[in-house]
């Protein structure tokens, strides 16, 4: 029997019930995202060109791969976790990356970490933000009660530890390193080597296609953990595997910006509004060209209309906050 | 036939279910009865492999349930919980069609449709199969997962409490369907009911459990009279016979 309602809400149907349907918010967010990468590329291009747009699609670039980087994190994240409020900041990330440049500075000086390798210095960030997240997790698993929330409630605790451990740090350390520590607190993408963008742009490319290859697990893993054995998967796998993907993205974009994870929940909150789908074929996408949107977006409008006197993750966190608390007082979010 | 050997599970001091041995045959209803905090729910995770066992061992079909591949019990036996909260929206036959995932791994073949179908038209859900699963009443909803394991087509069927949030009309169906599901599709049904006569009923067993131990075990007849429903649950209980069933009065 034709089902004149299942052929409506078809994805290839452009306005179903559910709003837009996944194809068409797609397709609009890609023609808005590629606008956004080739105006930020041409927009008052003049001078020397050749030394001009190398330096710009390394900063696009930078900015693509954290796009992605937050935004499949954060929906890997909320879907193994099973909320849509929690972000992996709240894992302790940002903090332990404060804590990490503040333990360095402290102990070697700020020229001296800033005049290393920036390669190696990258690399050592995001194996030491690794290293912690996977010993947490492993401890977190293997103790006697397996509970996601206790985890949760472990990393906000040891998020404040961090924190306050760095801010003591920085009580006691020369005010003139203080100042130099204190700019890679916050995301810029205006220093970007373009070495670290390849070495990003490969971690984020492996995880992301293993993200792609588990996409219709994923799905079932959102329907919660009961449901999720239940229908065959291997919860306290999966679980890690994500929570191990997620702890590798976000180390790459905080490594390379600096943190943004705010902007995480900002795109997946927009996403998941956006379009009424459980998919993860679509939410994945969806949610990483809305990142792209944003992030480029954003840093044209910091450049053009506020003339760098700001910082974008100040830029972010303002309509961020404002969407979110939006978004919480209409409870919508659920 | 599901085999439980010494099966034990503790939450800190509590022990909800205590060394309990049984063995459920194949085919048939079986209902677990016994009162709050017996450890039903827990002796049906265990069986389901939702919660880990302290000690015993589970099989089902012959299958370890703690050495078995999770996908291959996923195609054995389906369970479905008393609590079920979706964090997304989703159409009632999205939900549905995920009962096919341990078959399809996500990709829905035509015959993944038509098992789908009949799991939705067997629980009258096919005029809203479109419409979201949180736009549906209580019972509606607790249909739409019902219709989700049914789809999942396997042998054993774990259900808690199915019947939590139905009315009266609607608890009668899902106990015929289950009574269906056994009869006519030879599958072996293990529902947790609160309501002692539609166990009487529509079982063909009975499993008591108290404080986390199995008290007794038989047919309706057996588990039916006073004295034994009095150990269970404290309580007097009038047995009638109505038909050739027997009915619990508790009411006063």
């Amino acid at each position: 029997m034709p089902n004149p309602a299942r052929a409506l809400d078809s994805p290839t149907s452009i306005i179903s019930r559910r709003g837009l349907s996944p194809v068409a918010v797609t397709a609009i967010l890609g023609v808005l995202a590629v606008t956004a990468v080739t105006v930020f590329l041409t927009l008052g291009l003049e001078g020397n060109i050749s030394y001009i747009l190398p330096r710009r699609i390394t900063r696009v670039s930078a900015m693509v791969l954290v796009a992605i980087a937050v935004a499949v994190s954060t929906i890997l994240f909320q879907t193994v976790t099973a909320n849509r409020i929690l972000t992996p900041s709240i894992m302790g990330f940002d903090a332990l990356y404060i804590l990490l440049q503040t333990v360095v500075v402290f102990l070697f000086g700020a020229s001296t970490w800033l005049t290393t390798d920036p390669s190696l210095r990258f690399v050592l960030e995001i194996v030491l933000m690794v290293t912690f997240s996977v010993a947490l997790y492993r401890w977190m698993f293997t103790g006697a009660t397996a509970s996601l929330h206790l985890m949760l409630l472990v990393g906000i605790v040891l998020g404040t530890l961090f924190r306050g451990f760095a801010s003591l740090l920085q009580r006691l350390m020369d005010p003139s390193e203080y100042i130099v520590l204190q700019d890679l607190f916050f995301a810029s993408f205006n220093l970007v080597d373009p070495m670290l963008v390849w070495i990003s742009a490969g971690i984020v490319a492996l995880c992301c296609a293993i993200a792609w290859r588990m996409r219709h697990t994923l799905d079932v893993m959102a329907l919660g953990r009961s449901h999720a054995i239940n229908l065959g998967i291997n919860h306290h796998r999966v679980v890690m595997g994500v929570l191990v993907l997620c702890s590798l993205l976000v180390s790459v974009s905080t490594a390379l910006v600096g943190p943004v994870t705010f902007f995480g929940l900002l795109v997946a909150s927009l996403a998941y509004q956006m379009c009424r789908t459980f998919s993860h074929t679509w939410l994945l996408i969806i949610t990483s060209l809305l990142g792209v949107i944003t992030l480029v977006g954003g840093q044209l409008v910091l450049e053009h209309v506020f003339g760098f006197s700001t910082a974008l993750s100040i830029v972010i966190e303002f309509v961020g906050g404002i969407l979110f608390l939006t978004l919480l007082l209409k409870g919508s979010l659920r | 036939m599901i085999r439980v050997d010494q099966a034990r599970k503790s939450f800190g001091t509590l022990v909800a279910v205590n060394d309990v041995t049984v063995d459920i045959p194949a085919g048939g209803v079986t209902s677990i009865i016994g009162p709050n905090g017996s450890g039903k729910t827990t002796l049906l995770s265990l069986i389901s492999r939702l919660a880990p066992m302290d000690s015993g061992t589970i099989s089902v079909s012959g299958l370890d349930v703690t050495a078995t591949a999770s996908r291959d019990l996923a195609k054995k036996m389906a369970i479905l919980r008393q609590e079920n909260h979706l964090t997304m929206r989703l159409s009632v036959r999205d939900l549905v069609g995920f009962g096919r995932f341990p078959h399809s791994q996500g990709r829905l073949t035509s015959v993944d449709r038509e098992h789908i179908d009949r799991a939705l038209e067997q629980l009258d859900l096919t005029p809203m199969a479109e419409k979201f699963v949180d736009e549906l009443s209580g019972g509606q909803r607790q249909r739409a997962f019902i219709a989700m394991v049914l789809a999942q087509d396997t042998d054993y069927l774990l259900l808690d409490e199915p019947l939590n949030n139905l009315d009266m009309k609607h608890s009668v169906e899902t106990m015929k369907l289950i009574r269906r599901m056994a009869d006519e599709f030879g599958k072996t049904v293990v529902v947790v009911v609160h309501d002692i006569n539609f166990a009487s009923c529509y079982s063909d067993r009975i499993l008591a459990m108290r404080d986390g131990e199995l008290m007794c075990q038989g047919t309706p007849a057996d588990i039916m009279t006073p004295d034994v429903l009095r150990t269970i649950y404290d309580i007097d209980i009038r047995i009638e016979t109505i038909g050739d069933q027997r009915i619990g009065v508790y009411f006063t």
